[in-house]
């Protein structure tokens, strides 16, 4: 079991909107829940990775650093990360993969925290402070009011409608799915309180064509923690573990307009690349999907389908449904159960894999999981089996 | 009335290309030994890191490659709808330009439509937008 890396636990706040309490609280609220499930204590953590490390310029978007949580937690630390210049939201717990196999570290705790709602109620402290100029990436886009991803992903989206033919109807299916889901998942109450309708979503406000409001995810408080441990300390955990069997990430050119398509066509074959399972071993899908869009790129990347093909294999919906032939993003997803920012996906994955879905479970004993994050020109992602 | 649009902070690498529209040319950045193109603009070549790189002014002329009509006000007073488009550029392969299609009706711009560069000058910065060809 050595040089094996498990997930041996998984936590989660409260997730709500402008949410009064403070972002390290959360992160501590779901660092419990995680370590308890684990059945390990707090002083068993000896590493702590996060995505993207605390955002100095603009804290509602990563309000929490490593080195807090070191510190407020009692954590002795072997090794520590928070970066936001990892493929994506994902290569956090990928990295904590790589030192629980290194043996440097036996238990690692991975966060992702929130505070976006939040920190719009309390500008002051949470908000980037007003910039006369912009520079870096986004003045290749800023300056021509394509301010949002939501504007950068629709230019993917619109090349898949202009080329395959992608319908509305049948990207609808992704916000549709994940309401539904979300209806059934206690943790979403404060973002879906009904289950969307395709009548609803086809008469709903355009944001960026071919994306409409329920396409694009909304801002959140909470916090995802994930622990990762050793293959030879799993004598000390009190869990089903999880074992990270895979994973893969990439960037090609760290620029949103000068790839053709999100990276998830570069990722989803690489994960394949480095397991004997297959595509047709795969149980769920838990998606990256920010924005609609992105699931039908993993959906073609990883191989479920061919590219292009997306929209058809989710039309209708019942192939994506929890007891189709692959439950997409169970929990709700970004769409139906707020913006965790990628570590959701491997909570629910998890959760699923060990029945602990509750309303939501999907039927049989699944066994596979794929759980990825990002979008644009990064990606990443984790496959994770029960074996 | 309308915002300003963001104004990029000019640096050694971007200024040739948000400045060169005041001479009516778009710079993009070019290789002296290999002749291919980067950008975004660096101080040397991305395809064979020459640092023998100049600004050469190129055609532009291009082709919508994708576009999204935007109905999102993402600032005050912001006019919506408008077209945030990706234009390849004539003669300047693996190069791309987000940029927003002025002077038609959102409706009547297209994939695949020929369309050539048109300056909008504001505090010094000279921003690439693009019309639709004839």
């Amino acid at each position: 079991m050595a040089k094996e890396a498990y997930i041996t636990g998984v936590g989660q706040s409260e997730v709500g909107i402008r949410l009064p309490r403070h972002p390290l609280l959360l992160t501590l609220d779901a660092a419990k829940e995680a370590v308890a499930e684990a059945g390990l204590t707090l002083d068993q953590i000896d590493g702590v990775f996060s995505f993207p490390g605390k955002s100095h310029g603009y804290l509602a978007f990563s309000p929490v650093g490593t080195d807090e949580v070191i510190d407020a937690l009692g954590i002795k630390s072997k090794w520590q990360m928070g970066a936001l210049e990892q493929p994506a939201q994902l290569s956090a717990i990928g990295m904590a993969a790589w030192a629980v196999k290194e043996g440097i570290c036996r238990h690692v705790l991975c966060f992702r925290t929130v505070y976006e709602a939040g920190g719009m109620a309390d500008p002051a402290h949470y908000m980037p402070a007003r910039s006369e100029t912009v520079s870096g990436p986004s003045q290749w886009t800023s300056p021509f009011w394509a301010t949002s991803a939501a504007c950068w992903t629709a230019q993917y989206a619109a090349r898949h409608v202009h080329k395959y033919g992608l319908t509305r109807e049948q990207l609808g299916q992704i916000a549709i799915n994940g309401s539904k889901n979300a209806m059934l998942n206690p943790r979403a109450r404060a973002i879906t309180k009904e289950e969307l309708t395709l009548d609803k979503y086809m008469s709903a406000r355009m944001i960026s064509t071919p994306l409409c409001l329920y396409d694009c995810d909304r801002f959140s408080d909470a916090s995802t923690v994930i622990i990762v441990s050793a293959g030879d300390a799993l004598d000390e955990v009190k869990c089903e573990p999880i074992r990270i069997a895979a994973m893969a990430g990439s960037v090609d050119r760290y620029s949103w307009d000068q790839v053709e398509w999100p990276a998830a066509y570069d990722t989803g074959p690489d994960l394949w690349k480095r397991t004997d399972y297959t595509v047709n071993d795969v149980d769920m899908a838990q998606f990256y999907d920010g924005f609609a869009f992105l699931p039908i790129t993993w959906l073609e990347g990883l191989g479920f389908c061919e590219k292009g093909e997306g929209g058809k294999f989710i039309e209708g919906g019942t192939r994506i449904a929890r007891d189709g032939e692959l439950p997409l993003n169970t929990s709700g997803g970004q769409l139906g159960s707020g913006r965790l920012h990628g570590f959701g996906f491997a909570h629910e994955a998890v959760t699923q894999l060990r029945g602990n879905g509750g309303d939501r479970q999907i039927p049989g004993d699944p066994k596979v999981a794929v759980a990825s994050s990002g979008g644009g020109p990064m990606a990443a992602a984790l496959l994770l089996t029960k074996d | 009335m309308a915002p300003p649009r963001p104004k990029p902070k000019l640096d050694q690498e971007n200024t040739p290309f948000w400045t060169g529209g005041a001479e009516g040319k778009l710079n993009i950045i070019k290789c002296g030994d290999c002749g291919e193109y980067t950008h975004p603009p660096r101080v040397l070549c991305r395809h064979c890191q020459s640092e023998n790189v100049a600004p050469e002014a190129v055609a532009g002329t291009g082709v919508i490659d994708t576009m999204t009509v935007n109905h999102q006000p993402w600032a005050k007073d912001l006019p919506v709808p408008y077209v945030i488009a990706r234009v390849a550029l004539d003669g300047v392969p693996g190069v791309y330009l987000t940029t927003n299609i002025v002077n038609s009706p959102v409706e009547e711009v297209k994939f695949g439509d020929a369309v050539r560069v048109t300056f909008e000058e504001n505090d010094g910065i000279f921003y690439p937008l693009f019309e639709k060809v004839g």
